[in-house]
């Protein structure tokens, strides 16, 4: 679903570049459930931003869904990231004057679907995360775990490829990070391949595969003993 | 995706709604230059109507051209020989100058700008007598009070009929008299009343104090043969009647032997320049207005420009959000745009209302043109259309500026802003 090889990424920082990824080779199966595990400026938000087509990298190849990513524009990205791609923020990064549903049949809009079918899809996504009887309420009157639900049901309405997931539970507590834990393992459980960046051990820890990332290199990528991936 | 997209409309009305007092007063900009521009153009309007009533009646394009006195010796003649015209120089300007539209000659009786006695049951008047045809009216519509000017019958016929001004009238008649079907008496000849007028308001070179009879009718009364006094002259509209003048000066110079220079032999009066002057007056203020308009618009939509830019500042992460759900750069242009037309053409329709209806007073309240010339001042449907066009033009020109300022961050940078 989403290999890597040879990656390489730079800032410039002035005159001088920095350096932050440095020849990362990665492969993640279809219905694999993944975690980055890094400190701040291990490179982690990087590699999600490149693998999320948020930014481009420098060197190296990136193919997502068997598809060389190259000579990306900011409409091609667009419409794979629509195509491909749900994100799953730390700050559930909501529109804040639309509602849940709203929120949530967005990315619906902009893949073209007509408005009818985009309410009864949202919905059934909102439903899912069980949240059907909020659907008409702001983000404000909302709670963190439930801004996360709806965030959730965002990423995953337009049935993506791949769900990346930033720090998801950075912003919440511990009985809220469990819950969305939960549900990013149920998505797992139905063969979304899902991807979490985080630097919090608890929660690689609840994944199926942990990918150590340090000072722009991967210093180990093991399995959990929970499942066994192929 | 089509424009006329239900969705589009809504993301557009629920970001404009979101602050409806900035919205509002960022609309003010263009309400206002919009209110100016149409009431501009609306009461220059009103001004060139005005002119036009006034004018209407009068050819403008005509000259008039008499006989003086030589100022140079010439060909033997000496200098201070008087030029007097005849049927015959008529026949040879219209035979010579195509741009010559028509030519009403005109004889007095008595001296040029001189008075003859006119009686009538022991009352007189000094007046003015005049031989005229019936299209000398053509320069200068006169105000018939009863019955009717000369016509070509009259002309035909050799009629001792008479057209009498008002101030004659008053000289001859008893208040509420009928003058029509009396009789009046010029030199010992009687001529039947046949119509009383009142010169109009606006333009005439005859005065009121004036009695008009068939040409042919002054020729065998007076017996004045092949002589005319003056000739009014209408030029063709396509033609300027100054150029005209000076052909026509040459030709007759020729033929009376009039030594090319002698500037004082032919007099002459050309009437359109007047009205030039005055056209140019109107078009000079009509631009004017216009471009005034133009740039207070111009300043109003940059202020709708303004305020997007500032909105979209404040949007960077939503912006940011909406492009990595899949919106691309294109849609969220088109929103932005989308916004500025609106808010543009909300704010330009509602001042077109307002100046329209602010014009329609001012229409009530001066626009009869009597007391000065203002008549009927509204914009037409045209320059309705231009400002329309041009106001929907610069919403779309400054709306590229926020729009393109909006998609210019990378979704990445817009997501980290806070």
């Amino acid at each position: 679903m989403i290999k890597i090889e040879n990656l390489h990424k730079s800032y410039p920082m002035g005159k001088e570049s920095l350096h932050v990824l440095k020849g990362l080779n990665l492969h993640i199966k279809e219905g694999e459930f993944v975690s980055i595990m890094g400190s701040s400026g291990s490179g982690k938000s990087t590699l999600l931003n490149i693998v999320g087509l948020l930014d481009i990298h420098d060197e190296g190849n990136y193919y997502l869904n068997g598809q060389l990513i190259e000579e990306l524009d900011e409409k091609k990205a667009a419409v794979l990231r629509n195509k491909f791609l749900g994100f799953v923020f730390q700050s559930f990064n909501l529109i804040t004057y639309k509602t849940a549903l709203e929120n949530v049949a967005l990315p619906l809009y902009y893949k073209g679907v007509n408005r009818k079918e985009r309410q009864k899809i949202a919905l059934e996504y909102l439903d899912k995360v069980g949240l059907k009887d909020w659907a008409g309420h702001l983000p404000s009157e909302l709670s963190g775990g439930q801004k996360q639900r709806v965030a959730i049901a965002r990423a995953l309405v337009t049935q993506p490829k791949v769900v990346l997931a930033d720090e998801p539970t950075g912003a919440l507590d511990s009985t809220t990070s469990d819950s969305v834990m939960e549900l990013l393992k149920e998505i797992n459980r139905e063969g979304m391949t899902v991807f979490v960046i985080t630097h919090e051990e608890e929660i690689a820890e609840e994944t199926d595969r942990i990918v150590r990332l340090k000072d722009g290199v991967i210093i180990s990528d093991e399995l959990t003993n929970k499942k066994v991936t192929v | 995706m089509k424009l006329f997209d239900r969705d589009l409309w809504t993301e557009v009305f629920s970001t404009l709604t979101k602050n409806i007092t900035r919205t509002i007063l960022t609309t003010l900009g263009v309400l206002f230059a919009v209110i100016i521009l149409i009431m501009l153009l609306g009461t220059t309007n009103g001004m060139k109507n005005g002119f036009d009533k006034l004018f209407k009646g009068t050819a403008t394009n005509s000259i008039f051209v008499w006989g003086q006195s030589t100022g140079k010796p010439y060909k033997g003649f000496e200098r201070g020989r008087r030029v007097k015209y005849t049927f015959d120089d008529i026949k040879l300007l219209k035979e010579n100058i195509e741009e010559i539209e028509e030519i009403s000659p005109r004889i007095q009786l008595g001296e040029h700008r001189g008075s003859v006695t006119v009686n009538r049951n022991g009352q007189s008047s000094g007046s003015s007598v005049y031989g005229d045809y019936p299209s000398i009216d053509d320069f200068a519509k006169k105000n018939l009070e009863e019955g009717r000017f000369l016509n070509q019958d009259d002309i035909e016929n050799s009629r001792k009929i008479c057209v009498i001004g008002d101030d004659v009238y008053k000289l001859l008649y008893k208040k509420e008299e009928n003058a029509i079907g009396t009789y009046i008496e010029i030199n010992g000849v009687y001529f039947q009343v046949v119509g009383v007028y009142r010169k109009n308001k606006n333009i005439s070179f005859d005065g009121q104090n004036t009695v008009h009879i068939p040409f042919t009718t002054y020729q065998k009364a007076f017996n004045s043969g092949n002589r005319i006094g003056w000739m009014a002259i209408t030029v063709k509209s396509k033609y300027d009647a100054g150029i005209v003048l000076t052909k026509i000066k040459k030709l007759l110079k020729q033929k009376h032997d009039i030594h090319p220079k002698d500037t004082r032999a032919i007099g002459s009066f050309n009437l359109s320049k007047i009205f030039s002057g005055i056209n140019a007056f109107t078009m000079v203020l009509q631009g004017f207005s216009f471009f005034i308009g133009v740039f207070t618009l111009l300043a109003g939509v940059i202020a709708i420009s303004n305020i997007l830019l500032i909105t979209v500042k404040e949007r960077t992460k939503e912006i940011g959000i909406r492009r990595a759900l899949g919106a691309t750069p294109k849609m969220i242009k088109r929103q932005i745009i989308l916004e500025a037309i609106v808010l543009t053409v909300f704010s330009g329709l509602l001042g077109f209302v307002i100046s329209v209806a602010g014009l329609s007073y001012l229409d009530t309240k001066f626009g009869d043109g009597t007391d000065f010339p203002f008549l009927n001042p509204s914009v037409n449907f045209t320059q309705l259309i231009v400002s329309f066009t041009l106001m929907l033009l610069l919403s779309l020109l400054v709306g590229l500026i926020p729009a393109r300022k909006a998609v210019k961050m990378k979704p990445i940078e817009a997501l980290r802003e806070e």
